[in-house]
Order: structure tokens, then C-alpha cells, then sequence
């Protein structure tokens, strides 16, 4: 068996996203890779791929048409490389979940998505219901489309192996959608699906003003910083700090939840964390019910004190 | 421009869903149905289209059991104009959807089909990106604003890295996020006008589509429960605690 994994490479890096994928891909047999991007960073990604241990090649394909990851281009791509694999992967990153869908439908197969356990090269568990029930199914199409759940499978190493990298040719592929802008959020801190520390807040914090206040806590742990649903919707941070079932799955060593209450979506995205620090005024919340050390009280009084305890 | 809008029946997402006993999948007897959430934003932005001249028709239609009819009368009821049903017996995978829908795309060929990102029972998250496939229709997925400029649409959409904003030439696909809007509620006399705006009637069977499922459910299983922890009574017991016995800091 021999499975092609789409790699999220077109800022020039290889992310912890990809080599998690990558590991999931290693469990159906032999592992090829391919990664896209514009003519400014198709080298340095490939040059980071073939340094993936465990690959058997690295794919590569360059074009303004994959400059941004567009699903168009890159479900023809799929398309045009399907015939030479048994499984087809990629995270389930925002690029994964508009390309492989988009691609199976035109290999018509029925894409699997968010896989938290490879069974055997045809059966797969996936969350269901916002992870409420996990259903173990069985595919019977020829090909299999598979989506991973980043945060159910360690990443493979990005440093020691020696691939050799293949330049693919792209079939044409007139695109009648085209990407006009992007305001990425620029931070120093870790990824949200990379980092071992999270520190994640809720409509507790009560402002955008207030949300600052999770800011030295991070830094001084070295954290990435999350939010709930509300939060975001209440417009303390940018859409892409959300945990959630709609937002970013996570599983970090520890996960530190500041006035957040705990409701069923959010847990969905932040329940496999290894430990779980819960911090809110009310007792009752349902945050501590899964939180391993809970912490009743005002946060505003609490996370200042606790991020100079940590010296 | 004429909107289609596809819509499904789901659990409410305020029930907490459980496993039924002999695994088969989860307990619906009794339970509330109500129209995914995601779609109801979906048919929300079809309808203010429509109210700000861009959009001439809105479109509904469900896919599914007879009582998903009752779904297509709430968005009736939001101002969506007809409606059309084809019945099965279960909830099809969402290839067969797409497939179902390219055929009703074909026939009342609308330039705009906007749907929710995902369903909150199977949490696909495929079926607007599969259609636009078999369409070759351009996508956008996980919208947060849609805007009219010419012939094509400019739709901003929410991705990992924080926002993006794309032009698809019409006719096109958008998979409606979070907050693209906020829904509204049907009132009373909308409710009994939704009565009596038209309701078509279709069997999946009629359209030739073939609703063998591809993927097998073996099992369904509820995950593992995570136990409440401690409360500790301070920060000096909670930093103790993280470094001697969780040990991760």
C-alpha cells in the first residue's frame, strides 16, 4: 500500500500539522509527499519535506496557481496523481478540509474526515455528534480520502531523513477562483495545534482589554494563547485563537482555561489535553468537570498572581 | 440571481447526544430535530441578499426523512421562498447529497449555492466542497462575509492562520461559518404564511441517484470520560501541584 500526504507547505516550512498527518500516513504503508506552493518557496518546503524521516519521496509542484493553497488547483492535482496510491492524506488543516473533499468527490469516493485512529487500511475511528460518540468505520471504496485529527497522532521528527525530491508536472487547471488578500495574525508565540502550553480564555475576561491580561502568563510559560467561542464572537481576539468544535482541535501537556465556562463545543476541541487547569468564579461551572485542578475565584486577581508565582 | 440553499434536519444542538445501548448509533426517540445551525446561517445570508436587491429567489431544499419537511417550513417561515424536499429513507452520505444536488443545481440552475460549513450530527464537513466538485463550480468555504462585485463574488473566509479573502466567478459554492451572520427568528404570521408557499415534493429513488453507503458503521462508542479533578485552594497549592505531581511545568 502506498499513501500520498498533501502537506500544508506554501509559507516555505513544513508545520507540526503536516508531520502529524505524515505519522498517521505511516501506519497504511509506504509514504510519498507532496508539497506545493509558489515559485519564492517551493524549494525551501521541499528542502524541509525531504528532511522528514521515513519518506520515500518528496513531490514537489510549483505555480501561481498554488502560491495559496487554493481547493481548485489542488483537488485536479490530487485528481492527477490518485491513480499511483491507495490512501490520500492531509491534515485536517483549513487547506485539507476544501482540497481532499473537493477531490473525492471527483474520484467519486467518499472522503473520511477528522480520522483520530487508523484500525487497518480500510477502517478508521472518527468524532461524531462534537466528539460526544467516536464511530469506528469501515470504507469500500477502492481509494480512501482521509482527513487526520492533528492532535490524535505525535508528529513525526522534522530533522534526519534524506528524501529525494521529484518535480511533478500540474495538469491545467483554469481556476475560476482567485485569491485576492490575507490578514494573518502575526504572533511570536507557538501555534495553537503545536504548542505543549496552552493558555485559553473565555467571556470571563470580558474585553479585548481584559484578555491582555493572559498575555505575561503566556509568555512566561512559553504558551500559545486559545479562546472560546464567545470570545471571539464577542471580538476580544481574532477568529483563529478558537478552540472548539468549530474552531482548533488541541491536545496540549497542559491547558489552562481562564473564565471559561465549559460548554459541549468547546470541550470538544480541548478535551484530550493532558492536564486540564481549570480558573473561573463560578463553582459550578462545567469547566471543572474536566479539569484535573480546578481553581475557584476572581481571574483578574488570579492569573497576575499565579504568573508571578511562576517567578 | 437565484440562491439555492440546501438545508438538513439534525439533533438540536442544545440535546446532549447519547449512544444508544447496543451501540447502533445514538438515541433519537423523543428527541428534538431542529435545522443545523450552520445551514440556518446559510439561509439567513441567501435572505439578505435578497432583501438588498442582489438576489431575485431563495431556494430550499432538504434532503432526507418526510418530517424534514417541517425543516423546510421554518425556513420558509425566515422569508425563503420555495421549497423542495426529496425524500429518503435515512440521511445519505454527503457524496450522495452532492450528487442529488448537482441534479437539482441542473435543473434549476441557480448561480449561488450557499450551504453550512458542516452538519453537527456527522460533522462532515463535505458536502458544499463535493458539490462544487462535481460542478466544477469555484468554493469558498468557511465564509464570514459574502459581497456582490460585478459578475463574481468576494467572499472573506476564516483559515487557520487568521482570514482570507477570495473572488469566485459565478455560478460559485460558499460554505457558511459562524459568523457570516446572525440568524433570525421566524415570527408568528410569517410562520402561518410559510404554509402556504410551495413545498415540491421529490424520492431520491426518482433521481437515479445510487445511496449505497461507502463507508460501513461498525460501532459507535461513547468516548472516554474524563474525571473531575481537585480544587485547589490557592496559587501557591496550584503551582506546587503543576511542577511536583503533573509534573508539565
Amino acid at each position: 500500500m502506498t499513501a500520498l500526504v498533501l502537506l500544508d507547505a506554501e509559507d516555505g516550512t513544513i508545520p507540526q500539522t503536516s508531520r502529524s498527518a505524515i505519522a498517521a500516513a505511516t501506519r497504511l504503508g509506504d509514504v510519498d509527499v507532496l508539497v506545493t506552493g509558489g515559485p519564492e518557496t517551493i524549494e525551501s518546503a521541499a528542502a524541509a519535506a525531504a528532511k522528514i524521516p521515513g519518506i520515500r519521496k518528496v513531490r514537489t509542484v510549483s505555480g501561481e496557481d498554488f502560491a495559496h493553497a487554493l481547493a481548485e488547483p489542488l483537488a485536479a492535482l490530487l485528481v492527477a496523481l490518485a491513480p499511483e496510491y491507495d490512501h490520500i492524506v492531509a491534515a485536517a488543516t483549513t487547506i485539507g478540509k476544501s482540497a481532499l473533499p473537493r477531490a473525492a468527490a471527483l474520484l467519486d469516493v467518499q472522503i473520511i474526515p477528522d480520522v483520530m485512529e487508523i484500525k487497518d487500511a480500510e477502517t478508521f475511528v472518527r468524532p461524531i455528534f462534537a466528539g460526544n460518540a467516536l464511530v469506528t468505520l469501515r470504507s469500500s471504496d477502492a481509494k480512501k480520502l482521509l482527513t487526520i485529527r492533528t492532535a490524535s497522532f505525535d508528529p513525526v521528527p522534522a530533522e534526519g531523513g534524506t528524501a529525494p525530491i521529484e518535480t511533478v508536472t500540474p495538469p491545467p487547471c483554469r481556476s475560476k477562483a482567485h485569491f485576492v488578500s490575507a490578514e494573518h495574525s502575526s504572533t511570536e508565540r507557538p501555534q495553537l495545534e503545536a504548542a505543549r502550553i496552552i493558555v485559553s480564555g473565555g467571556r470571563g475576561l470580558q474585553s479585548a482589554e481584559g484578555f491582555k491580561i493572559l498575555e505575561p502568563l503566556a509568555d512566561k510559560l512559553g504558551a500559545a494563547i486559545g479562546a472560546s467561542r464567545v470570545a471571539v464572537d464577542s471580538g476580544f481576539v481574532p477568529n483563529d485563537y478558537q478552540v472548539g468544535q468549530t474552531g482548533k482541535i488541541v491536545a496540549p501537556d497542559l491547558y489552562i482555561a481562564c473564565g471559561i465556562s465549559g460548554a459541549i463545543q468547546h470541550l470538544a476541541g480541548m478535551k484530550d489535553s493532558k492536564v486540564i487547569v481549570a480558573i473561573n468564579k463560578d463553582e459550578d461551572a462545567p469547566i471543572f468537570q474536566v479539569a484535573d485542578y480546578g481553581l475557584v475565584g476572581d481571574l483578574f486577581q488570579i492569573v497576575p498572581a499565579l504568573t508571578e508565582a511562576l517567578g | 440571481m437565484k440562491i439555492l440553499v440546501p438545508i438538513k434536519r439534525v439533533i438540536d444542538y442544545n440535546v446532549k447526544v447519547r449512544v444508544r445501548r447496543d451501540g447502533g448509533g445514538v438515541e433519537t426517540a423523543g428527541v428534538k430535530m431542529s435545522m443545523n445551525p450552520f445551514d440556518e446561517i446559510a439561509v439567513e445570508e441567501a435572505l439578505r441578499l435578497r432583501e438588498k436587491g442582489i438576489a431575485s429567489e431563495v431556494l430550499v431544499v432538504s434532503i432526507g426523512v418526510p418530517q424534514a419537511a417541517d425543516t423546510l417550513r421554518t425556513a420558509l417561515a425566515m422569508g425563503a421562498d420555495r421549497a423542495i424536499l426529496v425524500q429518503s429513507e435515512e440521511s445519505p452520505e454527503p457524496l450522495a447529497v452532492a450528487k442529488i444536488l448537482k441534479i437539482l443545481v441542473e435543473r434549476e440552475t441557480p448561480d449561488l449555492v450557499i450551504l453550512g460549513k458542516q452538519a453537527i450530527d456527522d460533522d462532515m464537513n463535505a458536502t458544499g466542497q463535493m458539490l462544487a466538485g462535481l460542478l466544477d463550480w469555484p468554493q469558498a468555504t468557511f465564509a464570514s462575509r459574502v459581497e456582490k462585485t460585478g459578475d463574481s463574488l468576494t467572499v472573506s473566509r476564516e483559515v487557520d492562520g487568521g482570514s482570507e479573502t477570495l473572488s469566485l466567478t459565478l455560478p460559485a459554492i460558499v460554505t457558511a461559518d459562524l459568523r457570516l451572520n446572525e440568524p433570525r427568528y421566524a415570527s408568528l404570521p410569517n410562520i402561518m404564511k410559510a404554509k402556504k408557499k410551495p413545498l415540491e415534493t421529490l424520492s431520491a429513488a426518482d433521481l437515479g441517484i445510487d445511496l449505497t453507503r461507502r463507508l460501513t458503521t461498525l460501532s459507535i462508542a461513547e468516548p472516554p470520560t474524563r474525571k473531575a479533578g481537585i480544587k485547589v485552594g490557592s496559587v501557591a497549592e496550584l503551582v506546587e501541584k503543576l511542577r511536583n505531581e503533573a509534573k508539565v511545568i
